[in-house]
């Protein structure tokens, strides 16, 4: 179980490759805010392996921890979780904040497990109330919202993008503690091997003008050739949420969101695509965002321009058939 | 080898989700439950691995929602044996109450690999694989798109990562594996399938353990999000919808 907890906030430092994960310093802003409130310090755990020159870009921090060590050159749950729980045992933070991420999620989860700790996943708001950290969630795709109280001691992964990251960047020049790496490390049984690039697709969607996303809402693969008309009437390509990839309909290239690519297209048009945050993460800076969708209480309807509420077996042919009339008028 | 899988239930977004007049649960009266995406993910992953190198495959389940339909499913699919946990100390338990359940039943069966979907829609309290492998002291290594056996007793899996990036890592095993999704779309398996095994093969059962753990947060309230407005609707006949989307992308300099 976990030890006594002080009022300081920790942020859990994701880096890939050389470079900090951008989350991490929307965490260190609102980790900034909440240490505040709490009367603690906002320290950034750093794990590691040459990655001091990373700390300087934690001024927001009141300190970094640094834990050295080739075993932690890249990540693991196993690896870095046993950096946080051997700093944990010297007394757990109010709060230990990691991003929702795919490196966050299973280090938060495995800690919490392994310390007891209690846990809250999926923040998109968190704040103080009267002493208490009050933490909003998202459920169900977007759905729903749960809003409740964390236990002093808690770690919470927050969504990317619930804080603005400029808070979180600092030219100041933070104080850097070093910490000797756990013994726990001898005992390590996961590595990583390499790293794979993605593979080379027919087509760039992160350079592609226009896009027509599809999701659920396409339903099956015979469907996709209406998707492709679309986007070839408007100069463009087609692309995908996630379970349209999982079912094999289009190849990995074309996945847009949180493992798939980031786009920032000219015109994003959504069919069918429910607005889960996972997908959100990745077009959410598209210039334009057209969304058509049958539930009126999708979330995509919160980050699109414009929403058409239908079925878009109903909308999109219309939609065709304007685009095909205005090309002959032109012609 | 012995792969354990978690299928866990969960909200069927397909119906209008009700909040109970306490504001702060689920109206369960009329919820229906279906196996979550990614624990199907992770039941196919298993069957492959099954397929692929002779694994024993068992599905154990909390019994809770139609779960019993969810263990046939799986044996139908080609899992050896599948097994319901209960009864249960309250109906829907929260993600963390779960992990030590299944963790209490995992401890005393000893697989070499533990498969389940990396996270669920109605997480609130932790993701299942995570909390696991630090409840039972095994490594853990979640998002995964593959898992394949390699040298004795390891597996490799690659582990998804954003922009594509995949990192392929090796683990000893035992170990617990957050599945994302299966190298293939999960089967397909039809319902007379299913109800021929539902007559002929029965489902093992295992007694709830007894668990402890940090209390579940306390929630406050539980809502639906207000819209934000921040897309304006196009309102009229599908013709009508069309051809304004088609004067708003004309004046916003997208066709040419």
């Amino acid at each position: 179980m976990t030890t006594a907890t002080t009022p300081d906030v920790w942020i859990y430092v994701e880096h890939l490759r050389g470079a900090v994960a951008p989350h991490t310093y929307e965490l260190l802003g609102k980790g900034r805010e909440l240490a505040a409130a709490l009367g603690g310090r906002l320290i950034a755990v750093l794990p590691g392996h040459g990655s001091r020159p990373l700390a300087g870009t934690l001024g927001a921090a009141d300190a970094v921890v640094l834990v050295e060590d080739e075993r932690l050159a890249s990540f693991s749950a196993e690896a870095h979780g046993a950096v946080l729980a051997a700093l944990a045992a010297g007394g757990m933070p109010h709060l230990l904040l990691c991003g929702a991420t795919s490196a966050g999620i299973d280090l938060a989860a495995h800690l919490a497990g392994a310390l007891g700790a209690p846990m809250v996943v999926n923040a998109r708001a968190l704040a103080v109330d009267g002493g208490t950290v009050i933490a909003t969630s998202q459920l169900c795709g977007g759905k729903l919202l749960c809003e409740l109280e964390v236990a002093p001691g808690t770690i919470v992964t927050a969504l990317a993008g619930a804080f603005p990251a400029d808070a979180g960047m600092s030219t100041r020049e933070p104080q850097v503690e070093t910490a000797e790496a756990p013994e726990a490390l001898r005992q390590i049984r996961t590595a990583v091997t390499r790293l794979l690039e993605p593979s080379a697709g027919d087509v760039d969607i992160t350079r592609a003008g226009v896009l027509v996303a599809v999701g659920r809402g396409i339903q099956r693969k015979e469907n996709l050739p209406l998707a492709e008309e679309l986007a070839t009437l408007l100069g463009g390509a087609v692309c995908a949420s996630r379970p349209v990839i999982d079912q094999g309909w289009l190849p990995l290239s074309r996945q847009v969101g949180k493992s798939g690519l980031a786009v920032k297209p000219g015109l994003y048009l959504a069919l069918g695509i429910s607005g889960a945050s996972e997908h959100v993460e990745g077009m959410k800076d598209a210039a334009l965002i057209v969304a058509v969708n049958s539930d009126p209480q999708a979330p995509i309807f919160e980050v699109a321009h414009y929403g058409v509420v239908g079925d878009l077996f109903e909308v999109v042919p219309p939609l065709i058939e304007a685009l095909k009339g205005r090309r002959a008028q032109a012609a | 080898m012995k792969i354990a899988v978690l299928l866990t239930m969960v909200p069927d977004l397909v119906d209008e989700l009700e909040i109970d007049a306490a504001g702060t649960a689920l109206e369960t009266q009329w919820l229906r439950y279906v196996l979550s995406e990614s624990d199907d993910h992770a039941l196919e992953q298993a069957l492959v691995l099954k397929d692929r190198y002779g694994a024993d495959v068992t599905a154990l389940a909390l019994d809770h929602g139609d779960v019993d339909q969810t263990l046939f499913t799986a044996l139908a699919k080609g899992a050896q044996e599948a097994v319901k946990i209960g009864p249960l100390p309250r109906p829907d338990p929260g993600r963390r109450e779960a992990a030590a359940i299944f963790a209490g039943v995992l401890a005393a069966w000893s697989p070499d690999l533990i498969l389940a979907g990396v996270q669920a829609i109605n997480d609130c309290d932790g993701h299942l694989p995570g909390l696991l492998g630090g409840l039972l002291t095994l490594p853990s290594i979640g998002v995964t798109r593959s898992v394949d056996i390699a040298a004795s007793g390891t597996v490799t899996v690659l582990k998804e990562y954003p922009g594509g990036l995949a990192a392929e890592m090796t683990v000893a095993l035992p170990a617990v594996i957050g599945v994302l999704s299966a190298p293939q779309p999960p089967r397909y398996v039809p319902v007379a399938r299913i109800r021929e095994v539902t007559k002929s093969r029965t489902l093992a059962s295992a007694p709830t353990p007894a668990v402890s753990g940090p209390p579940a947060p306390t929630i406050r309230r539980l809502f639906k999000p207000e819209p934000s407005g921040r897309a304006k609707m196009l309102t009229g006949t599908p013709d009508q919808a069309a051809a304004e989307l088609v004067s708003i992308l004309e004046n916003r300099g997208v066709l040419r």
